[in-house]
């Protein structure tokens, strides 16, 4: 069980998160957007949804940085584990905190106010609900690692992560002793990873960032052929 | 010099009785669907007024349109692109579904089958976003509807800047114009350049702005953007819509549904040849006031042997460059000078343009003492002050409006000593600057506006565009995924089945 839940169900859910993203922006591109329900209430949107994105993308970038970039570059740096550690600690618990609040918020918005609640798919509910479950694990897990601050048990995860996506077949062993809340955490997360192509999720793949260096203000587009 | 070819429309708000043919046509045909019940791509507003959305002339508080950088250039009101990105999670410049208005059904069932009661039974209106009841309608669609509501508040309306309104409060003082609003299909579009996903363009062979609805992501930008507020969020699909000016229809040569609907003829659609390397100086000219004049310099005479070169050597096809010279909006725009943009301080270089309207003599019992020459009186006397036109039209400067409106009244004093006395009255003719053959030609194409007068509209080329190949057997505008209906019975990602019209039979 352990060995499917972290060395197989991984594979399993980033191919879903691969594959159906793909399918779905090649096979229904009108569903891809960020359904945004600002228009329909602002009352809890303006601060819900900004401490909400901007927690989550703090916690995303660290989680992105803090699992996968190698553990040798850490020790090239001079950081040792255990200031990493609280680095992750201090800013992910700010971000969490932040992302708690808005999501809470969010969500409050979306049971109860009813025109965002009739509006709302099961999708958009359930997806929401399940962050915020996947915000209060990772905030547990915060006291789980405030009683070993050497940042031992947090290189497990990044070899585990590292394994994943270099196909290491032992990956799965690395976090087979690991807190049952840190267990589920990655659980739930790979869950939202396989979720992720069948949600709203999907806005993020669409950051518009490219929008900054668009060269001017104006489109304008010809059917001219060959042009 | 870039020459290109935009489709224009002129309305002459002189003829606009307010009947709403246009709007409800439009709605008919592109917004019945869930979603966009609130939108109007095209609405009468009576003014003075708020207008719809609420106070939606008013950019200090919804910063639509382009302001003026300090060294000259141009940028979004709401913001530059770092600023429209920071503001992504949550628009602060967003309207709420209620500066439009709530949309409503009533409950018409119950009329039939409630059971037996003391009183009538009524049907009671039920929100069509939430589906619950409203014990109360607060604002709709023309809640101002011919001056409805207190002056106290329909007087915020913005076109009052710089007027001594409360005058036009008292019973005596009152006026009363109607304004029908579409997209105007901006030379200088704000709703384009502020779409992060750039989904929003303008079309390069007329003009047309659209929203390619598969790139749209909704991050709801462009209805910040743009400072007519005529783009619609869809909160159905999570989709921006806007008016496509009847594409389909203007590419086989036929005039908008607003437009070929109107019963009081006011409508005009036409080309207009610009030049695109003018555009950015024009809309960035540093008076508010010579925005207008900026504009009218973009504009390139079809009758010029050079212009026509240019356009021919650009690929404007030859029956366009054809019909820009017998475009009405060329003649009311260009010619006789009367059609003015809707607001050209908010910098996008609109291309729906307006007659003003004439009014009747403020004081009835004053009119024998205004000073009037050759029948017409002094435009300063009309009810709809000269300045609520000139802060509507001209961003404030009153000599064109002026001129507009001795023109219109010169046109009429003209043709009723031709017709009625069978006088030529030349002195009225010289009095506007205008030619007996200008007024002629105004009287045709204004007064009696024949369908082929006002509708002078090339269709498009799809032979050199388009293969004809690919086209056939294709279906029209669809609210999903193409023609397709997919290969399976659900719907994997959320979106709702397209059922064609052949299938909804079975």
């Amino acid at each position: 069980m352990h060995q499917f839940i972290f060395g197989i169900y991984p594979y399993i859910a980033l191919s879903v998160l691969l594959l159906g993203s793909i399918a779905r922006y090649e096979r229904d591109p009108f569903t891809w957007k960020s359904s945004s329900s600002q228009l329909l209430r602002r009352r809890q949107l303006v601060i819900g949804s900004v401490l909400f994105h901007v927690g989550v993308l703090v916690i995303f970038f660290g989680h992105l940085v803090g699992l996968l970039t190698p553990i040798q570059v850490f020790d090239a740096l001079g950081i040792s584990h255990g200031a990493k550690q609280l680095l992750a600690v201090v800013a992910g618990g700010i971000a969490g905190v932040m992302a708690l609040t808005g999501g809470t918020m969010l969500l409050h918005r979306r049971l109860k106010d009813p025109r965002v609640r009739a509006t709302s798919s099961f999708a958009d509910t359930g997806i929401l609900a399940l962050l915020l479950i996947q915000l209060v694990l990772g905030m547990l897990t915060i006291f789980v690692s405030l009683q070993h601050l050497d940042g031992h048990e947090m290189t497990k995860f990044m070899a585990w992560a590292s394994g994943i996506f270099t196909f290491d077949g032992n990956a799965a062993s690395y976090v087979r002793d690991a807190n049952i809340l840190f267990k589920l955490h990655i659980f739930l997360g790979l869950t939202i990873f396989l979720l992720f192509p069948f949600t709203r999720l999907v806005h993020m793949l669409s950051a518009p960032v490219r929008y900054l260096w668009r060269p001017g203000y104006q489109i304008v587009r010809t059917k001219k052929r060959g042009a | 010099m870039k020459v290109r070819a935009q489709i224009g429309m002129v309305l002459n708000l002189d003829k606009c009785i307010g009947c709403h043919t246009c709007s409800v046509t439009c709605k008919n045909v592109w917004t019945s669907r869930d979603g966009v019940e609130y939108a109007w791509f095209n609405n009468v507003e009576t003014k003075p007024g708020i207008g719809y959305p609420k106070d939606w002339e008013n950019q200090k508080r919804w910063n639509g349109g382009w302001e003026r950088t300090a060294s000259g250039g141009l940028r979004p009101k709401q913001g530059g692109k770092w600023r429209i990105l920071a503001n992504i999670f949550a628009n602060p410049d967003l309207p709420e579904i209620d500066d439009f208005y709530e949309p409503f059904d009533f409950d018409y069932d119950h009329l039939k089958s409630a059971p037996e009661m003391e009183a009538f039974p009524t049907a009671r209106p039920r929100s069509k976003v939430s589906g619950e009841r409203m014990e109360k309608i607060e604002w709709g669609p023309n809640w101002e509807e011919i001056l409805g509501g207190e002056f106290a508040k329909r007087s915020k309306d913005y076109n009052f800047e710089g007027i001594q309104k409360d005058i036009y409060g008292q019973y005596e003082n009152t006026f009363m114009m109607y304004l029908p609003r579409l997209c105007e299909h901006c030379l200088n579009p704000a709703c384009a350049a502020s779409c992060p996903s750039g989904a929003i363009y303008k079309r390069e062979e007329d003009g047309v702005v659209l929203i390619d609805q598969e790139k749209c992501r909704g991050w709801r930008m462009c209805v910040s953007g743009c400072p007519y507020k005529k783009i619609y969020y869809n909160w159905s699909t999570g989709k921006s819509e806007k008016c496509t000016l009847c594409y389909p229809r203007l590419e086989s040569g036929m005039p908008t549904v607003c437009s070929e609907t109107c019963v009081g003829r006011i409508r005009y659609i036409g080309v207009m040849l610009y030049d695109a390397d003018k555009i950015a100086d024009a809309a960035s000219v540093a008076d508010e006031k010579e925005l207008y004049d900026a504009q009218l310099g973009v504009f390139l005479d079809p009758n010029d042997p050079k212009v026509i070169e240019a356009a021919r050597s650009e690929g404007v096809p030859e029956d366009w460059i054809e019909s820009a010279r017998k475009s009405p909006i060329w003649k009311m725009a260009m010619d006789w000078k009367i059609a003015f943009p809707l607001h050209p301080e908010y910098r996008t270089l609109p291309m729906v343009w307006y007659i003003p309207p004439l009014s009747p003599i403020q004081n009835a019992a004053a009119a024998g003492q205004i000073a009037s020459q050759d029948d017409m009186p002094d435009v300063k006397s009309l009810r709809i002050p000269v300045r609520y036109l000139a802060n509507m039209l001209t961003a404030g400067d009153e000599a064109p409006i002026i001129s507009a409106l001795e023109r219109m009244l010169a046109m009429r004093s003209y043709m009723r000593s031709k017709t009625v006395d069978g006088v030529v009255n030349l002195g009225v003719a010289n009095r506007v600057g205008l030619t007996p053959h200008q007024i002629d030609e105004m009287y045709r194409i204004m007064a009696i506006a024949n369908y082929e007068d006002r509708f002078v509209i090339p269709t498009t080329h799809r032979e050199v565009v388009e293969d004809a190949y690919d086209l056939r057997g294709g279906c029209g505008f669809t609210d999903g995924n193409g023609c397709s209906t997919g290969s399976t019975g659900g719907k994997l990602f959320g979106s709702r089945k397209f059922v064609t019209p052949t299938e909804g039979w079975k």
